[in-house]
């Protein structure tokens, strides 16, 4: 049991008082950020981003990390009092969460999900601390192509497990991938995609992408239906908190099998989002009080936000030990690792065994200190909706701007942020996914090199991939995943013949 | 996080994090009773196709230029972002198509009822009222400095779109300039992109 010993370590690290005020200043402002329009888990730290490079790395990743947990905290809180999901993983939440608001009971509701999102975060949390190391000593024996194989695989999860169309899902990510390859190429020194032009030398940055594609796009699409917040008043006290525990015992199944569904979309990157779904609709199909869902049953909060949450946190499991983020904001976070010259993938595990166990065990403190401080803090966190959003909307707008503006201290990143949030305004009112884009932006040239560096061995034979069982399985697994939905859409066909 | 009016919400929240956007397959396009006009969601589902396609032709088109074939020294730099542009064009052509099928036979069906909507002019007007005051901060950066810049934003977004009087929404603005100068400039020791006015006051 090595991984006790380090874990022990990891908490020495995260129990100095330094790192403990980050972690408490992380998940206030991750809830913050969880309840505010325009700003989401992603974003929020990506406009952080550029103030940590000062930190050391392990107090950067905590503050962030734990920005990550309040923000996944802080998006219940709205989806409950006010019908309005603060974050999209929270969507499910507001099927059963805002109808028990409505009755009165929304300080029974928010207790119940708060604390499955601490369930699941920390089921995942175990998960991570015992499963991480055995991924990253497998991953130490991977060589080229098996990276590549592995990042195949996550982008074809992407097209396989989608739930809208594949066709959106490939084009967006093919978009990603070339915005990812403008500048110079790392390779050959040559400039791509430039078209003539300075600025774009140095590339697209993601985290100037993340912010208007994730930021400004979302103050857009609020605006459009009007200005005004309505919500239900929320009120916790100790005996609700008690009462509510008090029964929680009872939905223990209900918990572990969305924890499970959760770590298991965390991992290959499907997201918290589509998580929080698929829980959620077991969990009404195995009940026996199915009509009751969507109409205020306790089990309907519980089973999306425990998944949910046990997703968010193991997106960061394949970020750690191969460098492949399960989510954007892992991807966010992945992005950090680079900029505080941490190269990230399974030598993390050798070489900065301080930093990964420092962050593995703030995971464990952030998601207490995140229960405790949502549990107390709730009613303040809902009044901030109750600021008019005319403040609010402008203030995120300046916040978005210097946070696009300090990535690289370049006033034309603040134009580019803004065409990204256009576009992303577009893209998401038509359904594109924004996930695969920023993924593929941000895994695209270490994608590339992959590779490139597998042909370079093989002398340009594509069967490189498949010259081990290792990569071939893993390829064979891609090419099954990304050809799904036509696969499905034959199988419907030959089931159905074509009406006449 | 979309807000509320008094009517239903016509776009249902949307999903920015997470593959599948899972919260996309409640959109609803509820009948309307007089159908309010806008910009149909196929116009736009066009142009955007359209404009992927472009991009995935241009990439083509370097990648050409700087080749996409085996180099002495392995693969050359256009070797992968022709096979990348190849497959945009092709998945772009694809959808094309799909929206081509799909207007085809409903035609005349649809053409009583109205289409559906990406944005109602109604919804056009408010979304203009947040998006062109932003074009005017982010063009007005450089030339101002973002301190300026940014008092001006809060000040006229209170004022125009919250109805502030012109004192408060002045006050709120010189504050958020203050603050967050004392923040960055001075705390962090970020340099945020300065104006004539902090040249004048000596930085």
């Amino acid at each position: 049991m090595d991984e006790i010993g380090l874990l022990m370590q990891g908490f020495a690290v995260a129990l100095q008082p330094d790192n403990l005020v980050l972690m408490l200043v992380g998940v206030v402002l991750g809830v913050l950020i969880g309840v505010l329009p325009g700003l989401g888990g992603a974003n929020g730290i990506a406009i952080l981003l550029p103030l940590t490079f000062a930190m050391p790395p392990v107090s950067a990743v905590i503050m962030l990390s734990c920005i990550y947990w309040g923000a996944l905290f802080g998006g219940a809180i709205t989806s409950i009092l006010f019908n309005i999901p603060g974050e999209p993983w929270s969507v499910a939440t507001t099927f059963d969460g805002y109808p028990m608001a409505q009755q009165g009971r929304a300080g029974e509701a928010l207790t119940a999900a708060f604390t499955s999102s601490f369930v699941g975060a920390f089921i995942a949390v175990v998960m991570i601390t015992f499963v991480a190391p055995v991924v990253a000593g497998f991953a130490l024996r991977f060589g080229p192509p098996e990276f590549f194989a592995v990042m195949f695989l996550s982008f074809a999860a992407f097209i396989g497990m989608g739930r809208g169309s594949a066709l959106k899902t490939v084009m967006a990510m093919m978009l990603g991938f070339l915005l990812a390859a403008v500048g110079m190429d790392a390779m050959t020194g040559q400039l791509r995609l430039t078209f003539g032009s300075t600025e774009m030398i140095r590339g697209f940055d993601f985290l100037v992408a993340v912010i208007g594609l994730f930021g400004i796009s979302e103050i857009l699409m609020s605006i459009e239906d009007g200005l005004r917040f309505r919500g239900q008043k929320a009120r916790i006290d100790l005996k609700v908190v008690l009462r509510t525990w008090a029964e929680l015992p009872r939905h223990w199944l209900i918990a572990m099998r969305s924890a499970l569904i959760g770590c298991w979309m965390g991992i290959t990157p499907a997201g918290a989002t589509p998580a929080s779904f698929m829980s959620y609709g077991v969990a009404r199909r195995m009940s026996k009080h199915r009509a009751e869902f969507g109409k205020g049953r306790i089990e309907g909060v519980i089973a999306p936000e425990t998944a949910a949450h046990a997703a968010g946190t193991s997106a960061l499991l394949p970020m750690l030990t191969l460098g492949v983020p399960g989510s954007p904001t892992a991807a966010v976070l992945l992005g950090g690792l680079i900029m505080w010259g941490l190269q990230p993938g399974p030598m993390l595990f050798v070489e900065q065994k301080e930093f990964v166990w420092g962050l593995i065990a703030s995971m464990y403190l952030g998601n207490v200190a995140g229960l405790l401080i949502v549990l107390v803090a709730v009613p303040w966190f809902a009044a901030i909706l109750r600021v008019p959003f005319s403040v609010i909307a402008a203030l995120i707008l300046v916040v978005c701007a210097i946070g696009a503006y300090t990535v690289n201290n370049a006033e034309f990143d603040i134009v580019l942020m803004l065409a990204f949030g256009v576009i992303g305004y577009v893209l998401k009112k038509l359904d594109y996914p924004l996930a695969p884009l920023v993924l593929a932006l941000v895994l695209g040239d270490r994608t590339e090199e992959a590779f490139r560096q597998s042909l370079l061995l093989s002398e340009g034979d594509l069967t490189v991939f498949f010259h081990n069982w290792l990569s071939g399985s893993i390829m064979a697994a891609g090419i099954v995943l990304a050809a799904w939905p036509l696969l499905s859409a034959l199988r419907l066909r030959w089931a159905r013949p074509a009406p006449a | 996080m979309p807000l509320v009016t008094g009517e239903e919400p016509r776009h249902p929240p949307r999903a920015p994090d997470g593959a599948a956007s899972g919260a996309i397959a409640l959109e609803m396009h509820l009948p309307q009773v007089a159908a309010p006009r806008g910009v149909g969601v196929r116009t736009v589902e066009v142009a955007t196709s359209l404009g992927f396609m472009a991009a995935g032709a241009a990439a083509i088109a370097d990648s050409l230029r700087l080749g996409a074939g085996w180099g002495a020294d392995g693969p050359q730099s256009g070797y992968f972002p022709f096979w990348i542009g190849l497959l945009l064009v092709l998945a772009a052509a694809a959808n094309l198509t799909g929206i081509a099928i799909a207007a085809r036979p409903r035609g005349g069906e649809l053409r009583g009822r109205a289409a559906p909507l990406f944005l109602s002019w109604d919804q056009a007007r408010t979304v203009a009222t947040v998006f062109v005051p932003t074009v005017a901060y982010v063009a007005a950066i450089p030339f101002i400095g973002l301190y300026v810049a940014s008092a001006l934003l809060v000040a006229w977004f209170m004022r125009r779109l919250g109805g502030f009087g012109l004192p408060a929404a002045l006050g709120a603005g010189v504050t958020t300039a203050v603050v967050t100068f004392v923040v960055f400039e001075i705390w962090f020791l970020v340099a945020l992109p300065k104006g004539p006015l902090e040249e004048f006051l000596g930085y």
